[in-house]
């Protein structure tokens, strides 16, 4: 009798859970997904877009600038975010549109004495031809050089813009602008790259060519580490996702890119 | 009505049961079927024994994720190995009973610990540590081997506990009453007597070390490199896939499943000799 009550509240949670979770219908539904760079500010978009249209709703999912490719071209996202300074061949089929852009910091330890690096000086560490400090006029250390995995947009657009990078062996990988970041706050010999909204002030950016890396800089165009965010879809946008697309081009959109620590497209 | 109610529960049970066993074969036919290819498209010797991981040319070489699984899941034994035994050999010869109820716990929720708490201490306080004392990135194979090492202490432990006090006490009365002092009775009879357990025990730790995925990220630095130094940083089979998962795509994606196969391999035999070991262990009693 016992077995058969508990088997009953069971039944009958799961038929609660179904029930729940199959709220949501009848509303319009988007999908973003792709760059965990975009994300975050995606994220805040798409909330503000949300209680202004109560009818739509927007879910953003990270799992990078490929994954956002992928899952646009496969149709299990309408929208793809992808940060790369050139888009991939299986890119060109899709409908693209920038809608913010994105410097790329170098960044090292506090202590580190140095403050600017050349294109050729940063080619040069991450080919591991330059291994110590000294030998751009630091002190005698040896260099840790942070990448990021295989695949990632922050990588890809880093190596496209300096060009010639085939990466030293010795480098670490690390899988997220955060990681790095915690990496070269504990390491006083490390160099590493992030996205420059993620700037604080446990790190030092490196000034590229002499141009310290700000937002002015980036853009008026000075400040050459930089790259667009693309948002990707399948054929021309319409209905319900060109609306999302169209907030995020707004003024109002573009603001809320701004105060987050992007730069607006235009 | 009554043995009606019986069978149907028991027709249920034996669908769960099954369908877990299902669950299994699903999950290694989909990745030998999705790494398989690969492996002999590229061929084993180029997969298996080149250096050269990069796949945007199109450089599928594991070697030294091979050999960076090998030298933490090692350097976890070394470190878990000595602790572990030495511990269970502490716990369940020399201290009382009920010392041992609140210890054996304690020691059980160590396990329970997330993976990724052990990273964050290990990259927060292990590593910049080594940094200092011993030079290097810090995030080196010694840190993911004190990780790993600490990791796999409560399965090395509780299992060569229970295989110890599984030694009849007939055995110890007999080396004592032989003369034999209570050290000798130890590592005379009792180890002797618990060793397949003992092993069996060793054996899922490494399977654990092997398998150990996102602390081993953390604390490793995830060099595609051979390592010269136990400071040097490496990857192991389980970073490589976690850390490009989710980018790679075409070739690059089933290079990553390639690695899964390989990594099941391994698993797959360690598990196997735990099973045998385990056996033997119950056929010694």
């Amino acid at each position: 009798m016992k077995t058969k009550t508990t088997s009953i509240i069971l039944i009958c949670l799961i038929g609660l859970f179904v029930t729940l979770t199959g709220c949501g219908k009848g509303k319009h539904a988007i999908t973003a997904a792709g760059s965990t760079a975009f994300q975050p500010f995606a994220e805040k978009l798409a909330d503000q877009y949300m209680q202004a249209h109560a009818d739509t709703n927007v879910t953003i999912q990270g799992g990078g600038s490929a994954v956002g490719i992928q899952s646009t071209l496969s149709g299990a996202a309408q929208i793809g975010m992808a940060d790369l300074v050139i888009l991939p061949p299986e890119a060109r089929s899709l409908y693209s549109i920038i809608v913010a852009r994105d410097g790329i910091a170098l960044i090292v330890n506090l202590k580190n004495t140095i403050n600017n690096l050349t294109i050729q000086q940063v080619q040069g560490i991450y080919n591991g031809k330059i291994k110590n400090w000294k030998e751009i006029g630091g002190r005698d250390h040896p260099i840790t050089v942070i990448s990021r995995e295989a695949g990632s947009g922050t990588r890809s657009s880093f190596e496209d813009i300096i060009k010639n990078i085939s990466l030293t062996k010795e480098a670490i990988i690390q899988d997220s602008n955060g990681t790095v970041r915690e990496t070269v706050i504990n390491d006083v010999n490390a160099i590493g790259y992030l996205s420059h909204g993620l700037i604080n002030e446990k790190i030092k950016p490196l000034s590229v060519n002499g141009i310290s890396c700000t937002t002015e800089a980036i853009v008026s165009g000075n400040y050459v580490l930089v790259r667009p965010i693309y948002l990707l879809t399948k054929g021309a946008p319409k209905d319900k996702i060109k609306g999302f697309i169209d907030y995020i081009l707004s003024s109002q959109g573009q603001e809320t890119i701004k105060s987050s620590g992007l730069i607006p497209a235009k | 009505m009554k043995i009606l109610e019986e069978k149907g529960i028991s027709r249920l049970l034996l669908v769960i049961a099954l369908s877990a066993i299902a669950m299994l074969l699903l999950i290694v036919l989909f990745i030998l079927l999705e790494g398989l290819p690969f492996i002999f498209k590229v061929g084993i010797n180029d997969f298996l024994l080149s250096s050269n991981w990069n796949p945007p040319t199109n450089n599928y070489g594991i070697f030294p994720m091979i050999v960076g699984s090998l030298w933490v899941t090692l350097g976890a034994m070394v470190v878990g190995l000595p602790l572990g035994l030495a511990g269970a050999i502490f716990l369940s010869e020399f201290v009382p009973r009920w010392a041992m109820r609140i210890i054996k716990p304690t020691i059980e929720l160590l396990a329970g610990i997330p993976s990724v708490v052990y990273g964050f201490i290990g990259v927060m306080v292990l590593a910049p540590l080594i940094r200092e004392y011993l030079g290097g990135p810090g995030l080196s194979i010694l840190a993911a081997s004190i990780i790993l090492g600490i990791m796999i202490l409560p399965t090395i432990m509780s299992i060569s506990i229970d295989s110890i006090k599984a030694v009849p006490n007939s055995y110890r009365e007999g080396a004592f009453a032989l003369g034999a002092t209570h050290w000798q009775t130890i590592h005379m009879v009792v180890l002797p007597a618990a060793r397949s357990g003992i092993v069996a025990g060793i054996i899922l730790g490494l399977g654990r070390a092997v398998g150990e995925t996102m602390a081993v990220i953390m604390v490793v630095g995830n060099a595609v490199k051979l390592p010269t130094s136990a400071m040097d940083s490496v990857r192991t089979l389980t970073a490589n896939i976690a850390l490009e998962m989710g980018y790679a795509t075409g070739m690059h994606r089933q290079a990553l499943f390639a690695t899964g196969v390989v990594l099941l391999v391994i698993i797959m035999v360690l598990n196997y000799t735990a099973t045998i070991a385990i056996r033997k262990m119950g056929k010694n009693k």
